[in-house]
């Protein structure tokens, strides 16, 4: 008999993510197993919550072993256990949870069926997001993004009896596929470059970071090449212009859940592979990527912020400001330096309350076709005051209004871009949070201005909103840490400051 | 003539190209999605050829890699596409998803 040696493998590494395939393995299995069960879809709920609630303890034990005795790599370099990773995977968590509450009445009251599956790809999903905040090699980066992305094509085309939704699904999956090519194919060119996957090695591994400090490479073509074709790929999940023209289409498509999963999580994944492969792997190319980033920056910001004021359908609407607000965590990264990786993953941290707040609102009010037009919130402010004063204070927390967290977060990143000497940057980021402030405006103006119409005209989203008790609790949550984090930032500041990498 | 690895990066940068300026003017959602394969192919044969030169075996694992991701992601591609043709009952090409613009 050959002794086969087995690698050792550290399982509080990868726990988080077991926790939550786990429970998606065991919805998948149950609903195969028991056909016609009553209430199936809100067990598989709860079951999504328990891997969940798994997963964040997991993810608690990795914080104080990272805490207590430094970040580590493990599994032969593939993943990193940092406090990077944890600070993305609390994100994801969150955002996955916030979600599964906001799903857990939605497909019904829309008549869409209630499957199981949907519960099971939701955690499929965030298992993904997961891999990816820990991934220390491309091609574990590679196979989180699909992990991620795959189960998202099926989500946001899961309304199968609504054109729009499929349409969404479609246009998600041939943008999705083209960039996760071009993803594949910069990686391949920084492997033919330096002949390693691994981001940072450790001794007897030499990680891409080790390799290009040591050698002074002669001809960089490849290198660069492939770390722009990089840059592209994952530009394309964190929708940044000019990968942004899938953004709102598939926003407007999918199901609003999952529209607010998308913003939400989606970004915070595709930002935490990003930093790392940038700020570990490439740190001695920053003048390379720097110029890229800022080009980036600069583009997303402009054009998210002036597209979102000509949008009639608020879904669009956001989908637009979720692209500029890509453009404000850009200039955290564009600083290159430790307080700009600080405000991005706050930034990310705030942005996913405030996103998935603004979608909770939009899941209840809207028509019967599944329009969300800006118009149909005239006279919200009359009508629901509650829900209306709510999406008016998720808007100007996104617009960056004291005293609420999104305030706070952008100073943050204006902070690191000043520090950086970046000042074009940051007044590119002051003029576009300027104009950004109009179309948020827009519809509280909408909402509360319009109240001379004739009473005749019946106010068609607002009469029929009926805010159930999980998409309450969601909306609660949401704007009580976006005025708390406004209020009190210094809990949340000194966990974005403790997020390191692992060098 | 000697077929050094030049060539080989060279043919797969070609089919990459061809496959992404396929995916962007051809039509038929299907010839589309057979456009991603080809690029996913274009970069497995840029890893062997480099995984030849660097003499390291990992590139070649990682076709493997890539392999399976294509066949799971074609595998949710083409349901898609079943979804909207029950949906449409006619003909699926990209000119037909048109309902979200703006």
């Amino acid at each position: 008999m050959i002794a086969t040696q087995t690698p050792s493998i550290d399982w509080l590494a990868i726990a988080p993510v077991i926790a939550l395939v786990g429970a998606a393995l065991a919805v998948i299995l149950v609903r195969a197993m028991i056909r016609h069960a009553p209430r199936v879809y809100e067990a598989s709920i709860v079951v999504g919550f328990v891997g969940l609630t798994v997963a964040a303890l997991f993810l608690a034990r990795q914080w104080s072993e990272v805490r207590d005795s430094g970040s580590y790599l493990a599994i032969s370099d593939m993943v990193a256990v940092d406090g990077f990773a944890v600070f993305v995977g609390t994100v994801v968590l969150i955002a996955t949870g916030l979600v599964l509450l906001l799903s857990s009445k939605y497909l019904a009251r829309r008549g869409i069926e209630s499957r199981p599956e949907y519960v099971a790809l939701l955690l499929l999903s965030a298992a993904g997001m997961l891999v990816m905040s820990t991934a220390n090699d491309l091609i574990v980066v590679f196979v989180a993004l699909e992990t991620l992305s795959i189960p998202l094509y099926v989500l946001s085309a899961y309304d199968r009896r609504r054109s729009r939704s499929l349409e969404a699904g479609m246009k998600y999956f041939v943008l999705g596929a083209f960039a996760s090519a071009v993803l594949l194919y910069g990686i391949a060119l920084v492997y033919g470059a330096t002949g390693t996957t691994s981001l940072l090695g450790s001794e007897g591994n030499v990680g891409i970071a080790q390799f290009l400090s040591q050698v002074t490479l002669l001809e960089e073509g490849t290198l660069i090449a492939g770390l722009m074709l990089l840059l592209v790929g994952l530009g394309f999940k964190i929708a940044a212009v000019p990968f942004h023209m899938w953004t709102p289409d598939v926003y407007e498509g999918s199901p609003t859940p999952v529209t607010a999963f998308m913003a939400s999580a989606t970004k915070a994944a595709g930002f935490a592979a990003l930093l790392r492969i940038l700020l570990t792997a490439f740190v001695d190319y920053r003048s390379d990527w720097r110029p890229a980033i800022w080009g980036l920056a600069v583009l997303t910001l402009v054009v998210g912020s002036v597209a979102a004021l000509v949008q009639r359908d608020i879904k669009r609407m956001l989908a637009y400001s979720s692209i500029s607000h890509a453009g404000y965590v850009l200039i955290g990264l564009e600083a290159g330096t430790r307080q700009g990786l600080e405000a991005a993953l706050f930034y990310l941290l705030v942005y996913a309350f405030m996103t998935v707040g603004s979608f909770a609102v939009v899941s209840v009010v809207g028509r019967r076709d599944d329009r969300h037009l800006i118009e149909d919130y005239r006279a919200l402010g009359r009508d629901r005051p509650a829900l209306a004063a709510l999406l008016a204070f998720f808007l100007l927390a996104q617009a960056g209004v004291p005293p609420t967290g999104g305030f706070i977060a952008k100073l943050g990143v204006f902070a690191a871009a000043a520090d950086a000497r970046s000042y074009a940057l940051l007044l590119v980021g002051v003029v576009a949070s300027v104009i950004a402030a109009f179309f948020y405006l827009r519809v509280i103006v909408v909402m509360y201005a319009s109240e001379d119409v004739e009473e005749a005209t019946e106010a068609p989203a607002a009469a029929r909103a009926r805010v159930d008790a999980p998409t309450a609790v969601v909306l609660a949550v949401c704007a009580a840490f976006t005025l708390w984090v406004g209020i009190l930032p210094t809990v949340t500041l000194e966990f974005a400051r403790h997020a390191h990498l692992v060098n | 003539m000697k077929l050094t690895d030049t060539y080989f990066l060279t043919f797969a940068a070609l089919l990459f190209t061809i496959g992404a300026v396929g995916l962007l003017v051809r039509r038929n959602v299907l010839v589309m999605f057979m456009c991603v394969e080809l690029m996913l192919n274009a970069v497995n044969v840029t890893f062997v050829a480099f995984s030849k030169t660097l003499n390291d075996i990992s590139g070649q694992a990682i076709v493997f890699f890539v392999l399976v991701v294509a066949a799971a992601e074609v595998a949710v591609g083409l349901a898609i596409i079943v979804a909207i043709f029950r949906r449409r009952r006619s003909g699926v090409t990209a000119d037909d998803i048109d309902l979200l613009k703006g």
